[in-house]
């Protein structure tokens, strides 16, 4: 278009704009429609899978798969369903590696799959979110999770992951957050045992506090139901206004309107490595990076107003 | 070669588990080497296809006559590769192979003058494989399931000896390799039978991610671990990772996923029947969850990859079994025929 400009007298001769191409195809392909384009590359994609021909990680993950499949799928409700804000995507290095450390909530962990579409779009960095071990025993839950690049809540994982240069996730709060009763919500759990600072230290990464505002309403948790919780071995059974009664229509999320703010990084450079072994130091920048996230969620709270 | 070269002029090497695959081709190797005098084979059976200069000796590791050999014989290098993985008969006899006769091997090595260097075949199943395990194992992760059962408990328990004796004569050389399974034209496993069975069943909501060592591979590292000094344990694996369900696409299998405890109940039922090759509780725990070591420090000691990445080893032995993917990948073609092809897809 630039170059262009120098030549507006002859541009003015011929009225009609100059075509500007919406999808790049890569090949000269020039006649395909959008729909037929779709279809080529699912086609594709299938017949990568028939063929087994594609490729996946040390952690399982298999990034085929997650681009083609998974989110897409999330990206209907990221941007339709929550109609997601995401905010202060400067302080997300362009490259190298970082630990995200965000609030969690929802009952279920929607809201770590929507920072993940999020950082995607936006940035199209691949973010490798920790998961608990209850999530690698249920069938399907695991591999689905490793085949989206998550891997197990362990130091030796995050560690190795951050080695590599990655964008790391995390949820301190763990189960505590995710299942936190919808009287407490925004109110931000403990943050573990400060693990992942201990983590961030070793390995010399900035921490960069996220809050997530929005997922405390997708199942408001009013009860549960401990000997069902404990007959399946599960952390909690939620009692939401529709679920269970509601049945399967129950586990549809309310369309709540999210915002997803990130903030300033804290860099762990005034601090040795050695001190991830000084437990009153990983406390104090744990207790650190839990007000920067608490204080950042009532903010967002306060610039989305209602809820829905 | 710039990589150190033992220094002791009489090189006696003795192979235990001779008669068996991976002994054979070790000691083939190892016999062509001019820097090695003597080459002494020791199993139960003899083997199946000549040894060449390799003396074979028949004798039972689980006797005290294994001593006798290595004392008349002045070995100074012992190559222990005697671990029995697959269940064929009854579990005591594999226990009693594995665990009673790497005691008295250990022991001959122990109380022999002679002897300067031990190399020992154990197995990355000594991590066990649980869903609270670390996504990669290094040499120092602890398993959060030590293995229950099988030769992964074997394995764990040998070690554990080679430890003893290394704390009891600290001026031997002790390498431990941990090999991942074993793949490649030449290999039989209960891994290769279930690879090889028309319709593999697998874990419904599970796919556990492989590694495979190529035959080869696992070889040379077994040669330089054994005219080279490399103390220490070491992860043995082909890089890279391929799942489950990429290996039976490529190989052009039919997967039948059952829930968790009907796969049980077919791997047990199978074995007793013995019909079923090779499902034992390991393995299942293995196709379960799966397994990836990290081989890091394997590369910078030996200052060597392995040749056959997980995939090309898998993919060697797809061929050797004429094993692949052409059918249903035609079938798939001729369906989509009439469709619009993208550029990237077609191979």
């Amino acid at each position: 278009m630039n170059a262009q400009e120098g030549r507006d007298g002859d541009d003015a001769a011929e009225p009609v704009a100059r075509v500007i191409p919406l999808y790049d195809y890569g090949s000269p392909e020039p006649e395909r429609n959008p729909v037929e384009h779709a279809l080529a590359s699912g086609l594709a994609f299938l017949r990568r899978r028939v063929a087994g021909e594609y490729e996946v990680d040390e952690f399982g993950y298999d990034p085929d798969f997650t681009e083609s499949v998974l989110i897409p799928l999330a990206r209907l409700l990221y941007r339709h369903w929550f109609r997601v804000e995401l905010h202060g995507l400067d302080n997300v290095p362009a490259s190298g590696s970082a630990l995200l450390a965000a609030n969690h909530s929802g009952v279920l962990p929607l809201d770590a799959i929507m920072l993940q579409v999020g950082l995607h779009d936006a940035l199209d960095r691949d973010i490798r979110l920790l998961g608990a071990d209850l999530v690698y025993q249920v069938p399907f839950l695991g591999h689905l999770s490793r085949k989206s690049g998550h891997t197990l809540a362990t130091p030796p994982d995050a560690a190795r992951l951050l080695e590599k240069g990655e964008l790391v996730g995390v949820f301190p709060e763990g189960f505590k957050g995710v299942g936190k009763p919808f009287s407490e919500r925004y109110r931000l759990a403990r943050f573990g045992r400060g693990g992942f600072v201990a983590t961030a230290l070793r390995a010399r990464v900035p921490i960069v506090p996220t809050a997530i505002v929005g997922a405390e309403e997708i199942y408001p948790k009013i009860g549960e139901i401990r000997l069902l919780a404990r007959l399946f071995g599960l952390p909690y059974f939620p009692v939401t206004p529709t679920f269970p009664w509601l049945g399967p229509l129950g586990v549809v999320p309310l369309p709540s309107k999210w915002m997803i703010q990130v903030g300033e990084p804290i860099p762990v450079d005034d601090y040795d490595p050695e001190q991830a072994d000084d437990p009153m130091a990983v406390y104090e920048l744990t207790d650190r990076v839990r007000e920067t996230v608490q204080q950042m969620v009532y903010d967002l709270l306060l610039r989305r107003g209602p809820a829905f | 070669m710039s990589s150190p070269r033992a220094s002791s002029a009489a090189r006696v090497v003795l192979v235990t588990g001779v008669s068996r695959f991976l002994g054979a081709r070790v000691a083939n190797t190892l016999q062509a080497d001019p820097g090695i005098d003597r080459v002494i084979g020791v199993d139960t059976v003899p083997p199946a296809h000549p040894l060449g200069r390799t003396e074979f000796v028949r004798v039972d590791i689980r006797t005290s006559g294994i001593a006798k050999v290595i004392e008349a014989a002045e070995v100074d290098t012992v190559v222990h590769l005697n671990l029995v993985t697959s269940p064929s008969g009854q579990r005591s006899a594999m226990k009693e192979i594995n665990v009673i006769g790497a005691m008295q091997l250990l022991a001959a090595c122990q109380r022999s003058p002679h002897t300067r260097k031990l190399v020992v075949r154990s197995s990355a199943a000594v991590y066990g494989s649980s869903p609270r395990d670390p996504a990669v194992f290094t040499e120092d992760t602890e398993p959060v399931e030590p293995p229950a059962s099988g030769y992964a408990k074997d394995a764990a328990e040998v070690e554990g000896y080679v430890r003893g004796l290394q704390r009891r004569r600290s001026d031997l050389v002790v390498s431990v390799l941990r090999f991942v399974n074993f793949l490649g034209a030449g290999v039989d496993s209960p891994l290769t039978r279930v690879f090889r069975m028309p319709a593999v069943p697998t874990v419904l909501g599970f796919d556990p991610r492989l590694q495979f060592l190529h035959e080869d591979d696992g070889v040379e590292v077994l040669r330089r671990m054994t005219v080279e000094d490399h103390p220490g344990v070491f992860n043995v694996a082909g890089d890279g990772v391929l799942l489950l369900s990429q290996c039976l696409r490529r190989a052009g299998r039919v997967s039948v996923p059952l829930p968790a405890p009907a796969y049980a109940l077919v791997g047990d039922t199978g074995r007793r029947i013995g019909t079923l090759p090779g499902f034992s509780a390991e393995l299942q725990r293995w196709l379960t969850y799966g397994r990836v070591v990290d081989t890091a420090r394997l590369a910078s000691a030996l200052s060597w990859r392995p040749k056959y990445d997980t995939a090309a080893a898998f993919a060697e032995f797809a061929q050797a079994h004429g094993l692949g993917n052409e059918i249903p990948l035609a079938l798939f073609d001729t369906l989509t025929a009439g469709l619009p092809v993208d550029g990237s897809g077609t191979r």
